[in-house]
């Protein structure tokens, strides 16, 4: 049973690479407007785990829901289009496309959406003003700082409205004031618009962002309970 | 951190009586701890008996006498000889924790469970101290931060000591 209020709730979560057992009988679930961080060791099965639950690879075992959909259950495509609409990616690295501005990186989940270019800039331009890197609209990847670079990835991120974030180690390549600036208007922007984050992370200071904690060891999960707000 | 010290520094800037020296200790330094008048007067009686500081002025009023200090050459030479002198890093060998996951151990207790708790708490604090960062000024910021590094430094160290737990369980039960 999917727990009261969650938006997306994993059950029996088993995933195998190989011999090795990456994820172990795993529940998860997020309410909306939650910040979650998933914490572990290296291997220890929390990027299987998000990958899982944001519908990029089908668990062996077990159940992903979000909201009425059975994430599990659904087609290749269907889920592909359920990622472009209802979710948003920050990856630790390489996310930006090289050849586009950014504004036109902001803009280009918009476009794939269907979402005509005049429109699609204009929201991007506004995601740009609030993530505080209006400055490099105008800029490719390469002309930019890893801080500017990653504050366009969240834009760009949240541009659809998304109701789930995924972020992997989204400041594991900043320093420590641009990965705080990074975190802050992450995780400010997702509760200003209600949206659920599942943030993974190994760092300490980065999961003080969070409302709560799980910690996955050797492919199960260990849920430490801290004040949900 | 010694009151002395700082005491002595803010009174660099010009005398000042012991209840402004308090509330100017507190604005900087007491967001935690605030300084309790006692601490005060015991410290400046210490510090003029040790000529650091002089009485500058005595004003008589409806309660006791209000008294203004000032600081001293020879005050002078001793902030700047405490601000010139590096703090003695704490290894914090043999710390507490250290300990009870020891004694877990040797008394067949979960010592997993032990650091577990420790570390959800010590998540709870750097959570509370990360919300105090974002609705805070530049000083709290890196009074936060401070704490938060040294927490972050004691997380680790649950970390590694709860990937070693097997081999520590073996080491001290010889």
């Amino acid at each position: 049973m999917t727990p009261e209020g969650s938006l997306l709730a994993a059950e029996g979560l088993c995933k195998t690479y190989g011999a090795t057992p990456a994820l172990d009988g795993v529940e998860f679930s997020v309410h909306p407007g939650e910040v979650v961080a998933v914490m572990g060791p290296s291997g220890s099965g929390k990027s299987t785990l998000l990958h899982c639950l944001a519908g990029i690879v089908r668990p062996d075992a077990g159940t992903v829901r979000y909201g009425p959909h059975e994430l599990t259950a659904l087609s290749d495509a269907r889920r592909s289009a359920l990622r472009r609409t209802d979710f948003g990616f920050v990856f630790q690295f390489g996310q930006l496309v090289p050849e586009l501005t950014g504004l036109e990186n902001v803009a280009l989940p918009l476009r794939l959406n269907g979402t005509r270019r005049k429109e699609a800039e204009r929201q991007a331009r506004e995601w740009l003003e609030r993530l505080e890197v209006d400055g490099a609209a105008a800029q490719r990847p390469g002309e930019i700082s890893g801080g500017q670079g990653q504050r366009i990835a969240v834009a760009r991120a949240l541009v659809t409205g998304p109701r789930v974030i995924f972020a992997d180690e989204p400041t594991g390549a900043l320093d420590s004031l641009n990965g705080e600036r990074v975190l802050g208007l992450l995780t400010g922007a997702a509760r200003d618009t209600n949206a659920a984050v599942v943030l993974v992370t190994h760092e300490a200071r980065v999961a003080a962002y969070s409302d709560r904690e799980i910690v996955v060891r050797d492919g199960t999960v260990k849920d430490i309970l801290a004040g949900l707000r | 951190m010694s009151i002395g010290h700082t005491l002595l520094g803010l009174l660099e800037s010009g005398p000042r009586h012991g209840y402004d020296l308090k509330r100017a200790f507190d604005a900087h330094f007491g967001q935690d701890r605030p300084l309790h008048y006692g601490q005060v007067y015991s410290t400046m009686s210490r510090l003029l008996k040790n000529g650091l500081v002089e009485v500058d002025a005595v004003e008589a009023g409806a309660g006791p006498e209000r008294k203004r200090y000032a600081i001293t050459d020879a005050g002078i030479t001793d902030v700047a000889q405490w601000l010139a002198r590096p703090e003695k890093p704490e290894p914090y060998l043999q710390s507490t924790l250290f300990t009870k996951v020891v004694l877990a151990l040797l008394t067949g207790r979960d010592a997993a469970e032990l650091l577990d708790t420790q570390r959800a708490e010590h998540l709870r604090l750097m959570r509370g101290l990360t919300e105090r960062k974002r609705t805070g000024d530049l000083a709290d910021q890196l009074i936060c931060d401070h704490a938060l590094f040294h927490l972050e430094a004691d997380l680790r160290w649950l970390e590694v000591t709860a990937a070693r737990l097997d081999k520590l369980a073996e080491a001290v039960r010889v």
